[in-house]
């Protein structure tokens, strides 16, 4: 379709921008401006996807595809859908935003914006790869920028905290490669999309009987529903779901603020993304079989993380748990659709509604997390590292701004019509009310916990009498405003007009919805 | 072509011993000449291969009679498996004289030991008469001996006799199985192709095959058979060490495959769950000590015998994508354990004159090596089997087989890599960025020399190659897959499935 192959260009971009970034040694300024520019480079290429991109369908667009690996069947192959382009949007938003919140890093600056690049163009090949074993080496490859984040500019704890990340993601990570890899000896297929054709048509059960039954497994299904647990467990330590969570509060405690705020805003989003855009095609029929214990996952990743962060003094971990919380209505959406409900189309319409509201999720919990995490990382950067929640008190008075930019996101995070964080999970319930009735009902327990933490939060750290010991606050400097104003004023745009998102990816839910 | 690897190191070898003993420069830049003309004819030989498509047959490249009344005939031939094979060689014998350059101590023996053992090396890969390939595989095991004896650390004389013994212990077992055979058939010829077209009946196959297996796979790393391995890779000299972790365990491997399977398919047949089972020991079992070493080289030396044991179970699916896997993951292997014993041998423990992780923790390596301490972590990432990098593309094939033959084993295989990620990560942390003793510079009696130009280009010719095989791996596929097609492979794999 295109001359220039326009997703190959941004996802190997950054690269070579970091290799140069790295090399430059003529002092971290121009390093730093460098990643900056092609980060910059990277959004202004999103950006004119973004515009191009056909709104009329859901299928796959601006698609690249070649032999790689002919004597194993492994092609090169990606494309984008509504979904994929919301994805790249968000990294490309994000990636600037981290980097701006990472500008006073004053060790080994080079290496650090050179990292940021690499898992930029990590970020941008996960959204874009449609074969599995293409889009697994930046799955995987996006860990050890991220290890390296973590481990060296991370707090006094980051040595555990980038282990533990690493070796959780790479537990999941095998399960998962194991599973696909069972596919591919049983069908010889890694494209997705031809799996999920595959899979359509009763196709992948089979296959995978065929090869495994027999002995011990005389059941046809059980051979795809332990293949459809390996994945599952990938994406699951991911997002993460609740009990695979354990590595998270440390890791995106410890790692610095501008690495926490990618790792919220879009590492997360690669777990729901997997969901959606492999586990949903290729495992329907299995993902129904396990609704009720699938959405017991969710209830509980959604309950039990709000009511953890209820009980945080740390403000950071509170904001990380506050993020398991939100990721978990995306997975309540997600496992709501897989209700087997025939062709009926009232039942199509939530199932619709319930699939925007996620996808809606994903984009906007990236925009207010990261947010957040910034707001966190300049309150304990300006309070010498201190960041427990009963350190602070009144700071209204001494940075009126300061207190009103953190509200908005505050308010934006826990739904507060008018604002992103809204429209997303209003959909969710929307479409999960009916066609997972007491999933959603318990669910809405979340949001109440939402709302009493991040309220307290506010309390604690905004009202109150000011402290003396913080009069001199700084309110939020020139250059820290510029940074915030666009993110603040995507909060409000999307709150008012989410069809800027909604016309991206609801071609690709129907579409979806008819290969169900 | 090809031929001219062996003889090349021969010469090489030969010339060596006539160099005034004084000048070590000399016969580094010999060895180095040689090493990149046995290099440059295997890569000849290989795009010589490809132009003509000859990768599924095998092409003679030497054959006339030897010892005439035996039979033995000098017969050397090429088929894709033995071409990456002779490619591994040439790229780990460049990289392994660059990693020496240090050597001043009897440069010039050294030399001639390890081109002696390189040319044994080309010579087996190369080899289609067995009388001739098994001369070429006692040609490589002496210089070994003395590799270790002389210019080793560690225990240096009790690794280098372990390995002397395990090694001609394996020896003599081919060699009886190998007679045998040729007692057996009666053709009076050791020709490979010949004897492999012989009807051996079942029951003596399946005991001349566990005889000449386990005779190679001894020096492949085989569990329980592995303990000479770290002890061995541990005591050498840097140079050697790369090449006994690169390409001398894969004499083993290459030999179970060429020899054991290739005449015993029958025998093959009964022992191949056997089998495979202790390679899947061997894949958890060498992890898991790995991760609990406390010295850096025997945290890598262990890692061979866990990465050996994927060539193993390949070679036991008995499917042509477990062989492709097998024969691709001897090459990846054969590059990244190079590479991280030159990372540890040669530029760590030469400067930091210490291998143990508790002494390395506070030196904080990353801030004083970071040439190094890059190297070494992308080397780790391969070696953990991340996708992008070789080892990678041949796990993957390895386990897709092992799914087909073996599903329990490609689940406990799975937990092989896991911990493969644990130890890797684990020597990263302590060796380089462990940071403990905050931030502040570590203070040493004398400041670490440089990395020199010979080890930036080693580390630089073995990234490359572990990369372009990550990326492209249809470079070596195309070599090994019409291989496995070819007629002498058809028995092995019959009766497997695909």
């Amino acid at each position: 379709m295109n001359t220039i192959p326009l997703l190959t260009v941004l996802t190997l971009l950054p690269v070579p921008a970091g290799i140069i970034a790295l090399s430059i040694t003529r002092g971290k300024n121009l390093a730093r401006h460098c990643a900056f520019a092609v980060s910059l480079i990277s959004l202004g290429l999103v950006g004119y996807l973004w515009a191009a991109f056909d709104r009329s369908q859901g299928a796959m667009q601006f698609g690249e595809r070649f032999a790689w690996v002919p004597s194993l069947g492994i092609d090169y192959y990606l494309g984008i859908d509504g979904l994929g382009l919301l994805m790249l949007a968000l990294t490309a938003i994000i990636v600037p935003f981290a980097m701006l919140a990472s500008w006073k890093i004053g060790q080994d600056t080079r290496l650090y914006f050179a990292l940021l690049l690499f898992l930029e163009a990590g970020l941008f090949g996960t959204f874009t790869a449609l074969n599995f074993f293409h889009w697994f080496i930046f799955w995987e490859l996006s860990l050890i920028p991220a290890f390296f984040l973590i481990k060296m500019w991370g707090g006094p704890k980051r040595t555990r905290a980038a282990f533990q990340f690493f070796v959780y993601t790479m537990a999941g990570s095998v399960a998962m490669l194991l599973a696909f890899l069972a596919i591919y000896a049983a069908t010889g297929i890694s494209d997705f999309d031809r799996l999920a054709d595959f899979a359509r048509h009763g196709g992948l059960t089979d296959a995978l009987f065929q090869k495994f039954g027999g002995g011990l497994i005389n059941s046809k299904e059980t051979p795809a529903i332990l293949v459809f647990t390996g994945v599952f467990l990938g994406f699951a330590v991911k997002v993460p779901v609740i009990p695979f969570h354990t590595w998270l509060p440390l890791a995106y405690a410890e790692a610095p603020t501008g690495t926490s705020m990618i790792l919220t805003g879009v590492m997360s989003k690669m777990g729901v993304y997997g969901f959606l855009r492999i586990l949903l095609p290729i495992f329907p029929v299995q993902m129904g079989a396990l609704q009720t214990p699938l959405l017991w996952l969710a209830v509980a990743t959604i309950v039990l993380s709000a009511g953890a962060a209820i009980v945080q003094t740390d403000l950071k971990r509170m904001v990380a748990y506050s993020s398991i919380n939100h990721l978990g209505y995306c997975l309540l959406g997600v496992f709501a659709v897989v209700r087997l409900t025939g062709d009926d189309p009232a039942w199509t319409i939530e199932k619709a509604a319930a699939l925007n509201g996620v996808m809606l999720q994903m984009f906007n919990h990236g925009l207010t997390a990261s947010a957040l995490f910034y707001f966190v990382g300049l309150i304990s950067a300006r309070a010498g590292g201190l960041r427990g929640l009963g350190d602070f008190g009144g700071l209204r008075l001494a940075a009126p701004v300061f207190c009103g930019l953190m509200g908005v996101t505050l308010f934006a995070s826990l739904g507060l019509p008018g604002l992103n964080g809204f429209v997303g999970e209003f959909l969710i319930f929307k479409g999960s009310l009916p066609l997972a009735f007491w999933a959603a009902t318990i669910s809405t327990l979340g949001l109440l916990f939402t709302t009493i933490f991040l309220l307290t939060l506010l309390q604690r750290v905004f009202w109150g009498p000011l402290e003396s010991r913080w009069t001199g606050w700084k309110d939020l400097t020139l250059g820290e405003r510029l940074t915030l104003t666009p993110v603040i004023a995507l909060m409000f745009v999307l709150g008012v007009c989410p069809q800027i998102l909604i016309g991206v990816v609801n071609p690709t839910v129907m579409r979806m919805l008819e290969q169900f | 072509m090809l031929a001219w690897t062996i003889y090349i190191s021969f010469f090489g070898a030969a010339v060596l011993m006539f160099l005034p003993a004084a000048r070590p420069r000399a016969a580094r830049i010999t060895a180095l000449l040689a090493a990149l003309a046995g290099l440059a004819c295997a890569l000849a030989g290989v795009v010589e291969c490809r132009r003509a498509g000859g990768a599924g047959s095998i092409v003679d490249i030497a054959n006339f009679s030897w010892i005439a009344e035996l039979g033995v005939r000098f017969h050397l031939a090429s088929d894709g498996i033995s071409l990456t094979l002779v490619l591994l060689t040439g790229i780990a014998a460049v990289s392994g004289v660059l990693f020496s350059w240090n050597i001043e101590r009897r440069a010039r023996e050294y030399f001639a030991l390890y081109l002696t053992l390189i040319g044994g090396v080309y010579g087996v890969f190369l080899s289609f008469d067995l009388f001739l390939l098994f001369v070429f595989y006692e040609i490589a095991i002496i210089p070994k001996y003395f590799l270790i004896a002389i210019w080793g650390s560690t225990c240096r004389e009790y690794a280098a006799m372990k390995l002397a013994l395990y090694s001609f212990v394996g020896s003599a077992m081919v060699l009886v199985g190998l007679l045998a055979a040729y007692i057996v058939s009666g053709s009076h010829t050791f020709d490979l192709v010949e004897l492999a077209k012989y009807p051996f009946p079942v029951h003596f196959q399946s005991c001349a095959f566990i005889f000449v297996f386990a005779g190679f796979a001894i020096l492949a790393g085989l569990w329980p058979f592995h303990t000479w391995a770290p002890a061995g890779h541990v005591a050498a000299p840097t140079g050697a060490s790369m090449l006994l972790a690169g390409v001398v365990m894969k004499l083993g491997a290459y030999g179970a495959l060429r020899v054991a399977m290739t005449l015993f398919p029958a025998g093959l047949q009964a022992w191949h769950n056997v089998i495979a089972v202790l390679a899947v020991i061997g894949i958890v079992y060498g992890a898991m000590v790995a991760l609990v070493q406390q010295d850096f080289k025997f945290v890598i030396g262990y890692s061979s015998v866990s990465h050996m044991g994927f060539v193993l179970l390949g070679l036991m699916t008995l499917s042509q994508i477990g062989l492709s896997g097998a024969v691709l993951q001897m090459f990846s292997h054969g590059i990244i354990a190079g590479l991280l014993f030159a990372v540890v041998g040669r530029m760590v423990y030469d400067r930091a004159h210490t291998r143990q992780l508790a002494e390395l923790q506070p030196m904080n390596l990353n801030r004083l090596m970071p040439f190094t301490a890059g190297v070494f972590v992308i080397a780790a990432a391969a070696s953990m089997g991340l996708p992008g990098f070789s080892g990678f593309i041949a796990e993957l094939q390895v386990l897709v087989g092992a799914w087909s033959a073996f599903p329990i084993c490609a689940v406990a295989a799975g937990l092989g890599i896991l911990i493969g990620v644990a130890y890797s990560l684990r020597v990263i942390i302590k060796a380089f960025f462990a940071e403990d003793a905050g931030h502040s510079p570590p203070t040493l009696a004398r400041p670490l020399l440089p990395i020199s130009i010979p080890e930036r280009a080693g580390a630089v010719i073995l990234l490359g190659a572990t990369l372009l095989i990550g990326l492209c791996p249809g470079v070596l596929l195309d070599l090994i897959t019409p291989a496995l097609h070819s007629p002498l492979m058809q028995p092995l794999l019959r009766g497997a499935g695909q």
